[in-house]
């Protein structure tokens, strides 16, 4: 007789008084606060974000500096870095001619390189993602064929496209384009799979064509994720073209680390390094920004 | 004799899974008039969301047909908007944009752009959400969510709207403001509603005609009650109601009495 306990008229939820009277909205303003104290709260907060790292390098360059100091040590200690390499460290912009230039001229090349490799992956990705995240017959066929592919190290890739392309500029940029794509096809089409029902229901009853669907839903529910494809794919290219450049040679940061190489100034491929990380680091920042105005801060689930 | 407005003939549906068909709906006959207001009721799992479906286009029927002015319905479409359980705001739009992209698609040909501007604000206003029109869906609550879910729907004008558990997601109070905004925008527009909902005060509140399911599998309509509270309906006031109390009764011991879910706690 559980049901007859349940059946009492008058319930709480209806006896919830509702006000009918609806209140004047009021923009909320946040109380002033004197200017010292937000100066001091920003300092705060700059201090804890880069504090933590500079201890860590400056522990990191002190204990170098001891290890490669005892005279017999196979590398550079951070002092002789700078000194062997201060040319190269203050001016980015000389220019002797050939191969002997300044870093900026190396990065830029480089820099150009993953550009164009990488736009052409962007652009090839994106669709084929789409492809293969929309239609059935697409992912079974070609699925096992990219995941397949995706697993080839960059630089395998380099023998065959030299025979290819029969030219090295050419080739470096197939080696980017190949060695990006994958990240980007494969979000992209687990993107395009994950689209709420919802919203293709949405679609389906204000009757979108396919092409509207494809703009107006397919692609801005799939940005997070392409974006996400994007960053790692950059990553990769980035990682591909330092490692295609010392073969092919020229201008361009990879060959400069083997150049130096071989005339054993290992001092400039520590600054090279050092620049080649920092440059990785901000074009993966590049995307993620570009990345999260694009998706509204709508970020993947 | 005339037709009705909305009708459901002999509806029934199974799902097919393998060599398994589970049979949800039987034998579902119903008609609905214009202006009428409808709440279907029953337990979790008794295919109310899958009727819905079909009448809204996403599901086709088994068996029978549902006509709505006499045309069988076989595809979703704007004459059947459908307010969703949990808003289907799209994420990358404003509030202003979710309701547009509906109103932009529907009058894209018969109305002009600034008629189309007029009529989504007009929409927006409707819920009260006006205000809010440039924020995007994770921005506003999920009151105004669905207020603006709403707002997309009634702006397609719709020959039958739809709802879905409009308003299950939702906390108490801001279920019935949503309620009373519901009850208001129905006595101003006179528009024909479809209502799916576990929550029985909600549907005696609001209905002309209360729908009651049996448990699945093969669930079909076990009673229809017709609710002849005068309209406009208080909820304070009805509150003490006898009558009120009365519907309220018939639809619980429907639902608690003679057709409980054994074996599954409410």
């Amino acid at each position: 007789m559980q049901a007859a306990t349940k059946t009492d008229p008058v319930s709480l939820a209806a006896a919830v008084p509702v006000p009918g009277a609806t209140a004047e909205i009021v923009p909320f303003r946040a109380p002033e606060r004197p200017a010292n104290d937000r100066l001091k709260e920003i300092a705060n907060k700059t201090a804890s974000t880069l504090l933590p790292p500079l201890i860590v390098l400056g522990l990191t360059l002190v204990a170098w500096q001891l290890l490669c100091s005892e005279p017999g040590a196979r590398l550079p200690p951070p002092t002789k870095v700078v000194t062997d390499a201060w040319d190269f460290i203050v001016d980015p912009f000389f220019d002797n001619g050939g191969i002997d230039k300044g870093a900026f001229w190396h990065i830029s090349k480089s820099l150009g390189r993953v550009a164009i490799g990488f736009s052409l992956a962007a652009v090839c990705g994106i669709a084929l993602g789409v492809l293969v995240g929309q239609s059935r017959w697409a992912m079974r066929g070609l699925d096992p064929i990219f995941q397949v592919l995706r697993t080839v190290p960059p630089l395998a890739w380099l023998p065959l496209s030299l025979a290819g392309f029969r030219d090295s500029n050419p080739s470096a940029l197939f080696v980017i384009f190949i060695t990006s794509i994958w990240p980007i096809i494969i979000n992209t089409s687990v993107g395009v799979r994950n689209i709420p029902q919802d919203y293709r229901n949405v679609a389906a009853v204000i009757r979108l064509s396919w092409w509207e669907v494809f703009w107006k839903i397919t692609l801005p529910a799939t940005v997070p994720y392409i974006f996400t494809g994007l960053r790692i794919g950059v990553g990769l290219s980035w990682l591909a073209i330092v490692a295609a450049e010392m073969l092919i040679g020229g201008v361009g940061i990879g060959f400069f680390i083997w150049d130096a190489w071989n005339s054993s100034r290992i001092s400039d491929i520590i600054v090279a390094l050092v620049y080649i990380g920092v440059v990785g680091f901000l074009l993966d920042k590049l995307i993620a920004t570009v990345g999260h105005f694009v998706s509204h801060g709508v970020s993947a689930q | 004799m005339e037709k009705p407005y909305l009708r459901f003939e002999q509806i029934g549906m199974s799902f097919r899974r393998g060599q398994m068909a589970t049979e949800v709906l039987r034998h579902i006959d119903l008609d609905i008039a214009k202006g009428e207001f409808v709440s279907m009721i029953g337990h979790s799992g008794c295919g109310k969301s899958t009727l819905l479906n079909i009448l809204g286009g996403l599901l086709q029927s088994t068996t029978g047909e549902v006509f709505l002015e006499g045309k069988v319905v076989d595809e979703p479409g704007p004459d059947r908007a459908i307010v969703f359980q949990n808003h289907s705001l799209l994420p990358w739009l404003t509030v202003y944009g979710n309701v547009a992209i509906a109103v932009d698609k529907v009058f894209g040909a018969s109305k002009s752009k600034a008629e189309r501007h007029d009529w989504v604000m007009h929409n927006l206003e409707l819920v009260q959400m006006a205000q809010a029109r440039d924020k995007r869906p994770h921005e506003v609550s999920g009151g105004m969510k669905q207020r603006v879910g709403i707002a997309r729907a009634l702006a397609m004008q719709p020959k039958v709207l739809l709802m879905d558990e409009p308003f299950g997601a939702l906390d108490a109070l801001t279920r019935a403001h949503l309620q009373d905004s519901v009850m208001e925008i129905h006595a101003r527009l006179g528009n024909t509603v479809l209502m799916i909902t576990h929550d029985v005060d909600e549907a005696v509140l609001l209905s002309d005609r209360v729908v009651m399911m049996t448990n699945g599998p093969a669930a079909t309509i076990g009673e229809v009650l017709p609710i002849t509270l005068p309209r406009p309906r208080r909820r304070l006031e009805l509150a003490t109601d006898l009558e009120y109390a009365r519907c309220r009764a018939a639809v619980l011991e429907f639902l608690y009495a003679r057709h409980r879910v054994p074996s599954r706690a409410a």
